[in-house]
């Protein structure tokens, strides 16, 4: 089985490490993987901003690099769901098979290693950490996915901690977060005020855990962020 | 009402530096209307009755000329006198024309968002008529002088704190009086109201086309008391409140009161067939219903977004919208606020004067999570950006630095020189930027990966 890793314009500038770590983690559960030299944005923050015609441009130039993947997999739910509901929606005048057919192959990196690859346990080098999972929006309500990433954490040993809000939205929304920054930053309080002291907090999205940790940062205080693909990886290898 | 909402940005901004206050009531408020309607839709299969509550506002607003006509031969036939209002001034001069026939000075008003929208209070307050708020929330913010900030908790933005100075001010009530002294007062000053006011004014949940029937469902008795006590009783009712029939109403009603505060069902429901008969003891002599458009009829030729008139204002999708939450509904600048606020501010307002609140969401996604008749809400904000770029409503900054984006998008070299010129920038040129210069006066500094992702694989394997 081959797939090609989309890692996203924030996973290549702000989560390199996770990105690497996905196609480790992906290799060592017998997957060959490739990246796509060709990729850039998916196009989302054009898309939500209500830049069609611009997100257009994006969507066709990442069809176009992506076209010869066997299975697409985004460490990031967000742009996942861009790739899957996002472009049927920009191409839905058009129809577009190619756009369709992409859809179909394309997966968020927990949500393939449990649907696709039916592996639910990676590692166990989560024993005794207490790990709080942010789930970002697209991930939970586009893709469906809530369950994956907690399985695999679970799986490995790590002790789930309740979160009052850890289905809402942290309030990054792409350029909702530089348009309206200080509504932004009162949704990524919220999430860090419910915070109940995890050692690391945990989600499928670049952009999710760049808005909290940045706002984490910028207060002074909180917990480790890393990225799910780093935390299941090193929990492969080990410990976090 | 005069629509603020294109000021939503600095409204929202002033909000949270100035009144944190109105944060934290919020938040505590709208987390517990939004917890217990998790739970009352977990007690019944709430999805089965989401989707049919769809089709049952659907059928009706695709049907809507025929109810309409309906509603109007029933409700005639009942002894109700109807009225058709497109406008705002056609309501207020409707209801000039029946407070002068009965000698009206003092109203007593049930909640009615649409009452707001359509600027009613100011309105019979120019005619020289006393209008005195019934419901506890609404009471409460009419002696503030401030307009709901949300459909359902007019006063959630206010503290138990600040009432109990405004009720020290107004009652002579201790500054430390509990809830049930505050509600005590509250109730002899509105007794007193409903007792010597002429006419009770009121919105309407549900008009019942088959039967001329209009549902009023509510928690505190004022409603009954506004439509029974007073001489005539005059209804507000939006054009899309129609549902075709009476096997409609019970799940409309009960759904409703699940979604809006998680009961299965209000304390009071009325159902209003008429005046006063020959015999009765009480009801009022005469009963108005206005049936108003104020730019629905428009809204509902709307193929991408005529379905936000199924909306049964049950507040929901604000309690659980966490853009809503972090400043409730002042924000906004006009009585809906919100996602549905968002939805209808560009459909009812139009795009120039509405078309800045669908930017007032992270497309989350809650929203639709959670309506009760399976509004699409998030995908309707995107709709109206949408049709906000294409009209030429953003600024041209953004517009630029899209095009731009879009076009180094397509070619990867020059994308990836883009980002490591923006590393290469001094920080304190960073601040400066448009975009990134606002993201970074909220947060710490951009945590660049060192290379980048792209950059090593360029350079080796990874």
């Amino acid at each position: 089985m081959r797939a090609t890793l989309f890692v996203t314009c924030l996973g290549d500038q702000f989560f390199a490490d996770a990105c690497a770590d996905s196609a480790e983690l992906l290799r060592s559960l017998g997957v060959d993987v490739d990246v796509a030299m060709g990729q850039t944005c998916c196009g989302q923050p054009a898309y939500n901003a209500g830049y069609w015609r611009e997100a257009m441009r994006m969507a066709r130039h990442t069809v176009e690099a992506l076209a010869d993947a066997e299975y697409v997999v985004v460490p990031s739910g967000s742009c996942a769901a861009m790739l899957r509901g996002g472009y049927a929606e920009l191409f839905a005048p058009e129809g577009g098979t190619a756009v369709a057919e992409l859809a179909g192959r394309t997966f968020e990196l927990a949500e393939f290693i449990v649907r696709v690859l039916g592996v639910e346990d990676v590692g166990s080098g989560l024993e005794g950490h207490a790990v709080a999972y942010h789930h970002g929006c697209h991930a939970l309500r586009e893709l469906g996915s809530r369950e994956e990433p907690l399985t695999l954490l679970g799986n490995a040993g790590a002790e789930l901690v309740e979160w009052e809000a850890a289905e809402e939205c942290c309030g990054f929304g792409g350029l909702f977060s530089a348009k309206l920054p200080e509504v932004s930053a009162a949704m990524a309080d919220r999430k860090l005020d419910t915070l109940p002291g995890p050692d690391i907090v945990t989600s499928a999205d670049p952009g999710c855990l760049l808005h909290l940790s940045g706002r984490a940062a910028q207060r002074g205080n909180g917990p480790v962020f890393r990225h799910v693909a780093s935390v299941l990886w090193e929990a492969a290898n080990g410990s976090p | 009402m005069e629509v603020r909402s294109r000021d939503y940005a600095a409204r929202a901004r002033a909000t949270l530096r100035d009144e944190p206050g109105v944060r934290e009531a919020v938040i505590g408020a709208t987390v517990a209307f939004d917890r217990h309607r998790e739970q009352a839709y977990g007690e019944v299969d709430a999805d089965a009755w989401r989707a049919w509550a769809s089709d049952v506002k659907g059928h009706a607003l695709t049907n809507l000329a025929d109810y309409l006509e309906e509603a109007e031969r029933r409700l005639t036939e009942n002894g109700v006198v109807v009225h058709w209002a497109e406008t705002a001034a056609d309501v207020h001069s409707v209801l000039e024309g029946v407070a002068a026939a009965h000698g009206v000075r003092r109203v007593v008003k049930g909640k009615s968002m649409l009452s707001e929208e359509l600027g009613v209070n100011a309105a019979l307050q120019g005619q020289g008529i006393e209008v005195v708020e019934t419901d506890l929330g609404e009471y409460v913010i009419q002696l503030f002088g401030e307009p709901p900030s949300h459909i359902l908790g007019p006063a959630i933005h206010r503290s138990l704190h600040d009432i109990q100075q405004l009720f020290h001010r107004v009652h002579g009530t201790p500054l430390d009086a509990t809830p049930e002294d505050l509600a005590a007062a509250a109730r002899s000053a509105l007794r007193e109201a409903f007792l010597t006011a002429e006419m009770g004014i009121t919105g309407g949940n549900f008009l019942v086309a088959e039967t001329g029937t209009l549902a009023l469902i509510e928690n505190e008795g004022n409603i009954r008391l506004a439509t029974s006590v007073p001489k005539v009783h005059v209804a507000l009712v939006g054009i899309e409140k129609v549902v075709a029939r009476w096997s409609d109403l019970a799940g409309m009603v009960q759904l409703t009161s699940r979604a809006a505060t998680g009961q299965a069902v209000g304390t009071f429901v009325s159902m209003i067939h008429g005046p006063r008969r020959d015999g009765e003891p009480d009801g009022p002599e005469a009963v108005h219903v206005i049936l108003v458009d104020n730019g629905r009829t428009g809204m509902l030729a709307d193929e991408s977004t005529w379905e936000a008139l199924k909306c049964v204002r049950c507040g929901a999708c604000l309690n659980v919208c966490p853009v809503y939450r972090q400043t409730g509904g002042h924000a906004y600048g006009w009585v809906y606020s919100g996602p549905i606020g968002a939805v209808l501010a560009p459909g009812l307002l139009g795009l120039d004067e509405g078309g800045t609140l669908p930017f007032a969401s992270s497309l989350c996604g809650a929203c639709t999570e959670v309506c009760p008749v399976r509004i699409p809400l998030h995908e309707m904000l995107l709709t109206w950006r949408r049709r906000a770029v294409e009209a030429g409503m953003a600024p041209t900054t953004e517009r630029v630095l899209m095009s731009a984006y879009a076009a180094a998008a397509k070619r990867p070299a020059l994308f990836r020189i883009g980002a490591a010129g923006l590393r290469l920038l001094p920080s304190a040129v960073r601040r400066r930027l448009p975009f990134l210069g606002s993201w970074l006066s909220v947060h710490g500094a951009l945590p660049w990966s060192r290379p980048s992702f792209m950059r090593r694989r360029k350079d080796g394997p990874t």
